[in-house]
């Protein structure tokens, strides 16, 4: 909502500056979005009246002009603009005058003695740009200075209002509710009845009550098409953003800034039988004033005619009745139209229009009435024309039901010790009737614009708004404290992501949404899930998996400059729409060396172990079972699914080489996702005693063949498991001089021991004789020297 | 050899010794079994009783001097050969240490990480809800019902093609559906914070379409709009780390709350003398609060005459703006390391 001060002021006029005038409204909840001048300060300038215009005897662009400013003789201004001429009135600029960009002295141009400056709409900051001096009316009284002529000493007031507010949508409402913070009194409207001077009445009927209880109608007749619209309306609805359009459009706009009724004018000879308020039925279609045909149904409610719809009830008129240059006969509409009927329809057909707006929000229903009386006063003051009766339909709106207040829940809620007379008195000040009963509790009704009171908590609200928030205490903390649980079998992600950042990664955040092209890509579960209007079209589907986010941020930054990237992103990835389809995945990208260029390192690639080793250091120490498997994105000879207990709870590979290639990446990036779920749990510790006796290392190295995955090697000892092996670890890997090709040498460290007692080399010996022999048996393994 | 030619020769022999190998074996010339002093010991027998006792006590005197001596030798040589050691041993201990740098969180998971600390400092627990949402848990459940103005807000993206029964899928739009899930399982008294991302379809220079939120509720029997202020402001001066931080409340709407309140902060860019950052006002809006509304309890199966109590909605990106001078939001979802490693 954008307004004119003054218009404001002259409703209500609080002994407040514009900037106190301001935070009023803005710690009343009508938060003030700007507060600009209409225009810079300039001071000097008057009307004047060129009354004669010769050619500079030196300059062939130039004029010098005779010019009248009120004073007893014309003073004699040089001027350079193209529109000067004799009998135009424009804006002058005195000897001493300052304005926005420069100060005005006599000066002589080009050898002629200048007296003052002709200025354009630019040069005075009113406009940014102009075609020559300013061309003012020709009833621009000379000599009278040309901020009071044009009322420039004014603000356009610029207010964001909450949608409960639609009743401060108008000057009225704004006005009612500045003089109900302030007790500054409010000036009347002169609204009384305009006596009919013709019997004509347009017949209307209303089939939907419900949508539309109240419809005001009224026929003028025999309007001046050479009536234009005056100049301080122009102003204000300018002020206020709205174009002037028509005189008779301009006095409906102005109603509805000014009252907040909604109006709109019909051409009385394009309706053909009676005008009734109905609901659409599916299929039928109209042409709105903005050209825009829609195809309507059921649920909308139009105003119609014998030829079918002629308007989109309280949203726009239709172009086929609308009032143009040649209309000469009126009819108008004032009507109330109930936010249930009308919220919605407009963002169906992509319209916002004011009265949309205003209807959606809820127009008062007893303002039609008014508004009617104001509009016609006013057409037929520009336009002239005689008016009809005004004819009223529509059962009307039935009276508001009084609220419950009790003012200890009110106290309950705000914490704060406020006396019943205290708020009883907000209420009064804000046109709430009041009515106390003998239990402490009162039955408050509000007025008719409130559409936003219905329940005690709105009366609460309004308490605390009217008597001020920053008047209501702050407590400080209190209460009983409580120990909160601290789960030892639990840690938080904002630990998981320590440990990530601890091992050199850089933390991540990607949009949910990415191309679907990328989504099939890496999908490799669940369900697509694209979006009905997206922002973009490459965020348009939900992400199967984290993965192309990293994969993306990594195409990012080796554009930028970088050459090793190690990433994470902690987030939803999104397998269907229900609830219990959005695991929170932890997911992880290396590319690059594996060390940072150093001195004290050798370069080397960083791979799928140095991967699966920070793998397993976050889920330490538990351990996981890394297991041949394909994904759709992952290289099929380099990847795993990760398996904790008896749970699949991730997957880690390098990148397929065709993606690679795709996205353009010189080397494989290594990723990995992760169930955060998974990462989260851990059991708490469990001592489990101290070895009595020392333990024994043995090592063995085995031959056996290429394909035999480790874990088949473990597996046949953990079948065998001797029971003096504590523990088992490879440690070496080798192929080469002495292995035959097809084959590898596998080293193993063995720690054995026994619980109670030391142990002899006859035991040790028949220990690892059984664990090789197992791999012996079970994988043709041969004991290498 | 008498024995001051002894002494004299023991000082220059072992002044003349340079590694401790050869200083033992010049030692034995003197002090071993058939060395100088060794020698004079076994001629003290040959000598009468006065001379014996008066040559040995002078040859045990010359013994001590040349073990003085001695000792003295072996520590300098000792000391000279560490000295070498140490030398031969020194590095450039300028050059950098090896390994990797450690990585960092991304500056809304540093932001979020304060608040949550200081929340959970005050009792509030940390609660999760689903980023793809019903419209009931969106907007119904938090009094928007359909075709409300407020939803025109919210720009809401939505699912396509979903056949689910109940109006349909969208991307949540706020944190509060998390209020709703939460009380729907969950009695008073409830003190939760429920961070996480949201989405608007909006996107320009002051708005990305995905963000982060955080929603805070507290519902107990008397927590009060008093309450709201006070938790609010202390929260606000503990996280700018600024004890006497000017705080606001302006009347505002939400339909989940009422009376409903947005907080302004004095700029903590300017001090509230007006810059751009608070478009010349000295305030800044950090939040959306209010006292949670009787409808929104009454979805839920809370009895709204016995509780009530306050919820509130953060920007994340907001708060990280400010306390980190960031000063376009989008560089938060470009992933560009030279901006995310400025927050290690």
């Amino acid at each position: 909502m954008q307004f004119s001060e003054s218009w404001l002021r002259e409703r209500v006029d609080p002994p407040l500056d514009t900037r106190a005038l301001g935070h009023l409204l803005t710690m009343a909840g009508l938060e003030v979005e700007a507060i600009e001048p209409v225009a810079p300060a300039f001071s000097g300038v008057v009307v004047g009246e060129i009354l004669s215009a010769g050619k500079h005897p030196d300059a062939d662009r130039l004029q010098v002009c005779q010019v009248a400013v009120g004073a007893a003789e014309p003073l004699t201004i040089v001027c350079g603009a193209g529109n000067a001429r004799a009998g135009l009135k424009t804006a002058c600029a005195l000897v001493g005058a300052q304005l926005p960009e420069m100060a005005i002295r006599q000066a002589k141009v080009r050898g002629v003695e200048s007296f003052g400056m002709l200025c354009s709409a630019r040069e005075l900051g009113l406009a940014e740009t102009a075609e020559g001096i300013m061309e003012l009316p020709a009833d621009a009284p000379v000599g009278v200075d040309l901020r009071a002529w044009m009322a420039l000493d004014d603000r356009r007031i610029t207010l964001k209002l909450t949608p409960n507010r639609g009743d401060c949508l108008s000057i009225a409402g704004i006005a009612r509710e500045v003089a109900a913070l302030t007790g500054a009194p409010l000036t009347p409207l002169d609204c009384a009845p305009v006596a009919p001077a013709v019997a004509d009445a347009q017949a209307v009927a209303i089939d939907a009550p419900d949508a539309c209880p109240r419809y005001c109608g009224r026929v003028i007749r025999g309007i001046d098409a050479r009536a234009t619209t005056p100049r301080w309306l122009v102003q204000r609805l300018e002020r206020s953003g709205l174009r002037a359009i028509h005189p008779v459009v301009d006095v409906t706009n102005y109603v509805l800034l000014e009252l907040g009724q909604p109006m709109h004018a019909f051409d009385l000879t394009r309706l053909s039988g009676p005008v009734r308020a109905r609901m659409a039925q599916p299929g039928e279609r109209l042409r709105l004033l903005n050209d825009q045909d829609i195809t309507l149904d059921a649920g909308e409610l139009v105003i119609a005619d014998d030829s079918g719809p002629i308007a989109l009830a309280g949203i726009m008129g239709g172009a086929a009745s609308a009032v143009g240059e040649a209309t000469r006969d009126l009819f108008l509409e004032a009507a109330h139209f109930t936010p249930e009927a009308i919220a919605g329809r407009a963002r169906r057909h992509a319209l916002a229009t004011d009265s949309a707006h205003r209807f959606e929000r809820g127009v008062d229903p007893d303002l039609p009435r008014q508004a009617m009386e104001r509009a016609t006063r006013l057409i037929l003051d520009i336009c002239g024309g005689r008016c009809g009766p005004l004819l009223e339909a529509g059962p009307g709106v039935p009276a508001r039901a009084p609220v419950t207040f009790r003012p200890a829940r009110a106290r309950r809620l705000l914490g704060f010790e406020l006396s019943d007379g205290i708020m009883f008195g907000v209420l009064r000040r804000l046109g709430m009737a009041v009515a106390t009963s003998a239990d402490g509790s009162a039955w408050v009704t509000p007025p008719s614009y409130r559409f936003d009171i219905e329940l005690e908590v709105d009366l609460i609200e309004e308490i605390a708004r009217v008597h001020g928030y920053d008047a209501l205490p702050a407590t400080p903390l209190r209460g009983e404290h409580a120990m909160a649980p601290a789960g030892e079998s639990e840690r938080g992600v904002h630990e998981i992501k320590s440990l990530m950042v601890a091992r050199g990664y850089q933390e991540v955040v990607t949009y949910s949404f990415i191309a679907d092209a990328l989504d099939r890509e890496f999908r490799h579960e669940g369900t697509p899930l694209p979006l009905l209007n997206p922002i973009a079209s490459h965020l348009g589907v939900m992400r199967g998996t984290l993965l192309p986010g990293l994969v993306q941020t990594l195409r990012h930054n080796l554009n930028h400059g970088q050459e090793r990237l190690r990433i994470f992103e902690v987030g939803r990835a999104f397998l269907g729409s229900e609830s219990d389809q959005q695991p929170l995945r932890l997911a992880m990208l290396a590319y690059g060396d594996a060390h940072a260029e150093q001195w004290g390192e050798r370069a080397r690639e960083v791979d799928f172990f140095d991967l699966r080793g920070d793998v397993e250091a976050l889920l330490h120490p538990s351990g996981a079972e890394f297991r041949r498997d394909t994904h759709p994105a992952l290289h099929p000879g380099r990847c795993a699914r990760i398996r904790l207990g008896d749970a699949d709870i991730g997957w880690i590979g390098a990148l397929h080489p065709a993606l690679a290639q795709r996205h353009g990446f010189a080397r494989a990036p290594v990723l990995c996702e992760l169930d955060l779920d998974a990462l989260r749990r851990r059991a708490a510790p469990r001592y489990r005693g101290m070895p009595r006796f020392p333990a024994v290392r043995r090592d063995i190295a085995i031959v056996v063949d290429d394909q035999v995955p480790l874990a088949a090697l473990l597996a046949s000892i953990e079948t065998a498991r001797p029971p003096l092996l504590a523990r088992i670890s490879c440690f070496d890997v080798y192929q080469g001089t002495g292995v035959e090709p097809g084959k590898k040498s596998l080293a193993f460290n063995m720690l054995l021991q026994h619980t109670e007692k030391t142990l002899t080399e006859v035991e040790i010996d028949a220990a690892v004789a059984q664990v090789v022999d197992a791999l012996v048996k079970d994988h043709g393994a041969a004991l290498r020297g | 050899m008498s024995l001051d030619e002894i002494l004299t020769d023991a000082a220059r022999e072992f002044a003349a010794v340079t590694s401790l190998p050869v200083l033992d074996q010049v030692k034995a010339r003197y002090l071993g079994k058939s060395g100088a002093v060794t020698a004079l010991m076994k001629g003290l027998g040959a000598l009468p009783v006065e001379a014996r006792k008066q040559q040995g006590a002078r040859i045990n005197e010359v013994k001590e001097q040349v073990e003085t001596l001695l000792k003295a030798r072996r520590e300098a040589l000792q000391r000279e050969a560490l000295e070498r050691q140490l030398a031969a041993e020194s590095i450039d201990v300028t050059l950098p240490g090896r390994g990797d740098a450690p990585g960092g969180l991304h500056p809304v998971t540093r932001t979020l990480a304060r608040i949550e600390r200081l929340f959970a400092s005050i009792g509030f627990a940390v609660a999760d809800g689903p980023e793809i949402e019903t419209d009931f848990h969106n907007f119904t459940a938090l009094n928007i019902p359909q075709n409300h103005p407020a939803r025109a807000m919210h720009d809401t993206f939505y699912l396509a093609g979903d056949g689910a029964t109940d109006g349909g899928r969208l991307l949540r739009t706020h944190t509060s559906p998390v209020q709703v899930r939460y009380m729907q399982q969950t009695r008073p008294p409830i003190r939760i914070i429920a961070p996480g991302r949201v989405y608007r379809c909006d996107s320009d220079v002051t708005h990305t379409p995905m963000f982060h939120q955080v929603e805070g509720l507290w519902v107990d029997e008397t927590v009060s709009f008093a309450d709201l202020k006070g938790v609010l402001a202390e929260f606000m001066a503990r996280f700018f780390e600024r004890d006497n931080l000017a705080v606001r409340f302006r009347p505002s709407f939400f339909p989940f709350t009422e009376p409903s309140a947005e907080m302004d902060i004095a700029c903590v860019i300017c001090g509230g003398d007006g810059c751009r950052v608070c478009s010349h006002t000295g305030w800044l809006e950090v939040l959306g609060c209010g006292m949670v509304h009787p409808n929104v309890f009454g979805h839920v199966g809370i009895d709204a005459e016995r509780y009530q109590g306050f919820a509130f909605g953060l920007g994340v990106e907001r708060l990280a703006m400010l306390r980190y001078g960031v000063d376009d939001l989008r560089l938060f979802f470009e992933n560009d390391m030279r901006f995310l490693r400025q927050f290690a």
